[in-house]
Order: C-alpha cells, then structure tokens, then sequence
C-alpha cells in the first residue's frame, strides 16, 4: 500500500529524520515545516494522510487539525510530546484520528499510518446496508445517510459507527473498540475511542447530549441503539 | 516524624506542674500567708487590749475594795476579820496559817510564782489561771494598814474571762471568714494574671505548631514590651529566616527539577530524528560489515537507551512538577497484567498466577509501567524463574506481587532501591535501563494511593509488592496535586 503522506513538523532534524523513514517504508511524502504551508499544500496535492507536530510556530497544531477537518474526510495523525495529557486531549478535541508519542518509532508510525487508512476497506461479511431509525449506513458505498442526507464522515468515525451498528444493541468496551477500530493493543489510550464518539454524535444524533444511536453504558464501553 | 503529643497526653503530675496551675497555687499562698499574718498580728493585739483592760479592772477593784475598808483591818487578824477582808474583796483572805472560809480560788490553787511575788513585793500582781477549765484572771496583794505598812494578809480575786474569751474567740472566726474570703479574689486574680501571661505563650504554642506544620508564613502580633513580646519578636525573626531560607532552598530545587523537564524536553526532538533513522541502520548494518556495522549497531542500541533514558526522565519529571494525572479505569487485572507481560515478549519466561475477574479502578498505563518495570528488574537483576501473583486481599485492596529466585536484595540496599539512579552493584551498573525504572513505579503506586514495597521472599530472592486500593481515593487524587518535593525518594 503505497501512501501519499503530508508531514507538517517544523523541526528539519526530525522532518528530514521521518521523512526519510516514511520514503524507506515506501510512502510517497511531501513536508512542510509551517500550518500554512501544510494547509496550502493540503489543497494543492490531496494527500492520502496528514502527519501533523502540535507545536508549530504561527498557527499552531490544533487550528490546522481543525482547519483539515473542515477541508474533508483526510485522516490526521498527531505527533505529540509523551503523556502530554492536556495536548492529547486537546488534539483528539481538534479531531485527530490518532496520535503517535515523539520519539516515534518508523514502525509504530508506519503500523498507525496503515491502521488508518485500513478503516475505508469494506467489511465483506456484513450485509450492505442497515438502517436504524432515520440513519442509513451502506456497508458497500460506506455511505451515511439521515433522512436521506448524506452524513460526511471521516474515515475513523465511518469505522466506528459500521462497528458499532455492526452488532447493534450489544456493549462494545473501549478496548474491543480500540482493537478493532484503531488496531491498538490492550494498553491503547481510551481517550481516542471517547473523542471520536463525541466526533460521530455531533454528526449524526439529533442531540448529541442525550444520544439515541451511541450510548454510553457507564463503567463498560459503548452501545449502538437500541433505535 | 515524631508524634504530636497534646496537652492531655501529659502525665497528670506535669499537667498539675503546669504554669497555671502553678500560679494560682503561688498566688493563694501569698494571699493566704499575707492575710494570715495580718488576722494573727490584729487578733493578738486585740487579745492583749481586751485582756489587759481586764486585768487592770480586777487590780483596781481589789485595790479599791481595800483602801474602802473600814474600820481598817486589825493586826493580827482573828478568823472574823479574816472573814470581812474576803467578802470585801469578794476573794479569798489568808494570814498565816489561817484563811477565810470564801474560797472562789483555793489556796492550792494560786500559782506558787504569783504567791510569792505577792509576798515579796507586796503590790497588787495579776495573772491568767485556768480553773476547772476555764479562765480567769486571778489578783493577788498584801493588804496595807492606814499607814501603807504591810501587814501580812495576802488576798486573792478572781473574775471569770467567759465573755472577754467570746469576745476573743469572735475575733479569731471573723478573721479566718475574712482570710477565706480573700482567698476567692486572690484565685480570681492569680487566674487573670496567669491568663494574661499565658496567652502570648499559648500563642507561641499554636504559632510554633504551625510552623512545624510547614506555614512559613505564621507571624505573631507583638503587643507591649515586656519580656514575652521580646520572645515574640524573636520568634518572628525565626520564621522569617526560615521562611526565606526554605523558600530559597525550593526555589533551587524547583529550578533543579525544571532544569531536568527542559534539557529532557530538548533532548526530545533531535531523538525523534535519530530514531527515526536508527531501524534504516540497524538494517544496513548487515550490508556495511567490519567497523561500520558494529558501529551502527552501537549506535541504534545506544539511541534506543538513550530514548528509554529521557523517556524516563520526562515521566519523573512530571511527578516532580505534579503535573502527573491518574485516569482510572475500571479493569480486570489479570488481562492488564498479561497484557504487559505479552506486549514485552515476557509470556513464556515468567511464571503468572493471575486469576481473573479482579476488578479495580486503575489507571491502566501505570499499572502496566508499574510491573513492567517490576518484571523487568526481576529479569535483568533476580534469577530466574521470576513468578507475578495477583490477589485480591480484601474488598478494597488488590496485591500484584513480582518475586525471582536470584540472591535476593541485600538489607543494607533495601531502604534504597527506589532511589533514582541507585545501582546496587556498581559492576552491573550499566546493565540497567535508566535508573529510573523503579523510582517510576514507586512514583505510579503512590500516584494510586499505594503503595510499593521491596524486599525478600520467605526462601530467597527479591520480592517486590505492589498493592493498590480498588478505587481511587480522595487523598490519591489530592496529592497529585501537591506532592511536588514532599516523602518521594529522590
């Protein structure tokens, strides 16, 4: 799988040091060292994924996530300092995928980075389309829709709901979700799978603060209806 | 720290030795001496005037009583005349061998001083008897012809002291009710004095025991300046200079700190460069051969324990600076457990005993940096087999215990092995990671509310125990906030 890779970073040591490593790894990558030269090169080439440093001078991490998010469904991968709890919360709040914890290893990025784009490949043992109340999800198209329109969602969140309306009614914990979702393993952040919720019930739920598709069962996970 | 001890905690003989105490008791007596002196000086006085007026009534009387007698008394008296001279004095008469039958003091009874100075001087002599228990004043004289020669009669008067010894005894009781009486303001007194004393030191008190507290910032007011307001302003200064002092001493260890989260911050970014880059080494090394490919290999295994090393560094540092959050879960241990055990490649060479279904609300990347860090000491520094037990003790409680059958830790290095950078055995010094590893874990069971504990298993080897509340507790979450600098090994 041959990935066409924006990396924005500021720093060149660690720009030319994961560029390098992507190239190796077979991605195509194209780099910038400011918000906006990414966001500007994020409309010229439409890249595939975006791997994006928080702290960047000018405008900072977070409003070029944002800003990337409103430009369309390309997935972004945030590169941030260990543990950073508030820059990780406020990252996933932006809408970043995933994150990544500097000094990356080239394989864990790489595992990420594929992870992701994993998430648009159709599952081929469930039926094509479902529909759950007003929501309408095609398996086939990986379209959504609600009340006939369509819902424009990333590839993440797209997954999370096909995985969770995949079984609907039944409990999914966070760490089945992050396994099957972001393809983490048991000790995978949480959080994600918290953020990207939060992402998905603004999109489809008529009000996201008494969901009726994504509920919360306390002390486990997530459940998908019942509608 | 040594025990706080109360005032109640004292045993009784102090606490009765107290200032207090010991000022009433110092005041009452002075009160009471004072009073004691002046009852008894006045008592004595007044019992001398009242007695002495008597005596001098009696006196006069018989004097009287005889110059008043006529005819004159004959010489020699026969018993007749004896017997007018007694009833004119109302007393007893004697000449000679003879007496008058009116005895009121029997002969016998004079006191034998008293006779003879009646004898010898022949003037009017008083003195106090007691007869048949009660008293009396007794008057004893010679009788005088008209020409004031002495004529060998003696006489004796006495008067009864009944009422002058109310009057006396009146006197004694009203001075021991006002003695008594002035002994309730002299309390009052001594209380309001011993208050007025004690007050500035039961402030120093309070004040010294929140100093000891760690509010450097306690001053007291200084009122007047007398003695203890001086010990006030000394008291003062103390704080002051260590307050300035400890705040100076944190103010450099913060700095210290700091100083360590920043170069660990800096270090980051050229690392994230050259791990980057290390796998494309580590890779080609087999293609170089000779000097290059060992150089390679050094370097990427040395960029790994180098990234390990600041990795570590950020974390403590974090601790440090209190910016350490706990986010509890509720999990399974068991699958936690074995996770770790799994993610590290550690399944088939240490021995688990991890019943599931244990459930508690725990951060789960800190339990699992917890014993990897256990499990990763056991295997770099015990021997083998190294064996993780998961128990739960109680219904609050959880127990993960990490043991190996290596020599075990020796009594003089347990106090230490969560020190930061403590190496046991210099020569295997370079066989740890970072140093950093158990400091870590220490910090992490604390971070729960937790605790951590090393020492040696019932044969031998190391054993290290981790055991951790269920559920967080308030205080877990509360000295997170504040536990920059405070019990952590350094």
């Amino acid at each position: 799988m041959m990935v066409h890779v924006l990396l924005i970073e500021d720093d060149k040591a660690v720009r030319d040091g994961l560029e390098f490593a992507l190239s190796r790894q077979g991605h195509t990558v194209q780099c910038s060292s400011s918000g906006e030269d990414g966001l500007t090169r994020l409309r010229g080439s439409s890249p595939d994924i975006v791997v994006l440093d928080l702290m960047l001078p000018g405008i900072d991490g977070f409003e070029v996530c944002r800003q990337v998010r409103a430009a369309g469904p390309v997935p972004v991968i945030m590169l941030t300092a260990r543990g950073d709890d508030f820059d990780v919360v406020s990252g996933l709040e932006a809408g970043a995928d995933d994150y990544v914890v500097k000094p990356v290893e080239p394989r864990v990025l790489d595992a990420r980075l594929r992870a992701v784009l994993r998430r648009t490949v159709r599952e081929p043992t469930q039926p094509d389309t479902g529909t759950y109340g007003d929501l309408t999800v095609d398996r086939a198209a990986l379209t959504v829709h609600k009340r006939g329109q369509p819902v424009s969602l990333t590839p993440t969140e797209l997954r999370l709901l096909l995985e969770l309306s995949g079984s609907p009614g039944r409990v999914l914990t966070r760490e089945q979700l992050l396994q099957s979702v972001w393809e983490h393993d048991y000790l995978g952040d949480s959080r994600l799978v918290d953020a990207c919720v939060q992402r998905l019930r603004m999109k489809i739920e008529d009000t996201p603060s008494t969901p009726s598709y994504v509920q919360t069962v306390r002390g486990f996970g997530y459940r998908f209806g019942p509608v | 720290m040594s025990r706080h001890r109360s005032p109640l905690d004292r045993p009784v003989l102090s606490r009765l030795l107290g200032l207090r105490p010991r000022l009433v008791v110092a005041f009452a007596l002075v009160a009471l001496f004072s009073g004691a002196a002046v009852a008894a000086a006045s008592y004595r006085q007044a019992r001398t005037i009242v007695l002495e007026k008597t005596q001098d009534q009696v006196a006069d009387r018989t004097r009287n009583s005889l110059e008043e007698l006529d005819p004159p008394p004959q010489l020699p008296p026969d018993q007749q005349e004896l017997e007018r001279i007694g009833d004119a004095i109302n007393g007893l008469a004697v000449y000679g061998d003879r007496r008058s039958s009116f005895q009121p003091v029997p002969l016998d009874r004079v006191p034998p001083q008293l006779r003879r100075a009646v004898r010898e001087r022949g003037r009017v002599v008083v003195q106090r008897i007691v007869l048949d228990g009660q008293p009396y004043v007794l008057a004893g004289t010679e009788v005088q012809d008209i020409r004031g020669q002495r004529t060998g009669i003696e006489v004796y008067a006495v008067q009864k002291l009944t009422s002058e010894q109310e009057t006396i005894d009146r006197l004694a009781r009203s001075a021991a009710i006002i003695l008594a009486l002035a002994l309730l303001p002299a309390v009052l007194l001594a209380l309001g004095a011993a208050a007025g004393v004690l007050r500035p030191v039961r402030d120093l008190r309070r004040a010294a025991r929140r100093l000891a507290e760690g509010r450097l910032d306690t001053r007291l007011r200084v009122r007047g300046s007398d003695e203890l307001s001086e010990l006030v302003r000394t008291f003062n200064t103390m704080a002051g200079k260590l307050q300035h002092n400890v705040g100076e001493l944190r103010r450099m260890e913060a700095n210290g700190r700091r100083f360590v989260a920043d170069v660990s911050h800096e270090l980051r970014t050229p690392l994230t460069a050259m791990t980057a880059v290390t796998d494309a080494l580590e890779e080609e090394a087999a293609s170089l051969g000779g000097d290059a490919a060992i150089a390679a290999r050094i370097m990427s295994t040395e960029t790994r324990r180098l990234r390990q090393l600041v990795e570590n560094l950020i974390e403590i540092s974090r601790f440090d600076a209190g910016g350490a959050v706990l986010r509890p879960e509720r999990v399974d241990l068991a699958a936690v457990v074995s996770a770790t055990l799994t993610a590290r490649g550690w399944t088939g060479i240490v021995h688990t005993d991890l019943p599931t279904g244990i459930v508690a609300e725990l951060d789960r990347r800190r339990l699992d940096v917890i014993v990897a860090n256990l499990v990763g000491n056991a295997l770099k520094h015990g021997a083998p087999p190294v064996t993780v037990e998961l128990r739960a003790v109680d219904r609050d409680h959880v127990v993960v215990t990490v043991t190996d059958r290596g020599p075990g830790l020796a009594p003089e290095i347990l106090p230490h092995v969560f020190e930061r950078f403590y190496k046991a055995d210099s020569a295997r010094a370079r066989s740890d990671g970072s140093g950093l590893g158990l400091a870590i874990a220490w910090e992490n069971a604390r971070l729960h509310g937790g605790v951590l504990e090393a020492g040696n298993a019932a044969g031998k080897g190391a054993r290290f125990t981790l055991r951790l509340p269920r559920h967080p507790t308030a205080s877990a979450a509360a000295t997170a906030a504040d536990r920059a600098g405070t019990g952590a090994p350094l």
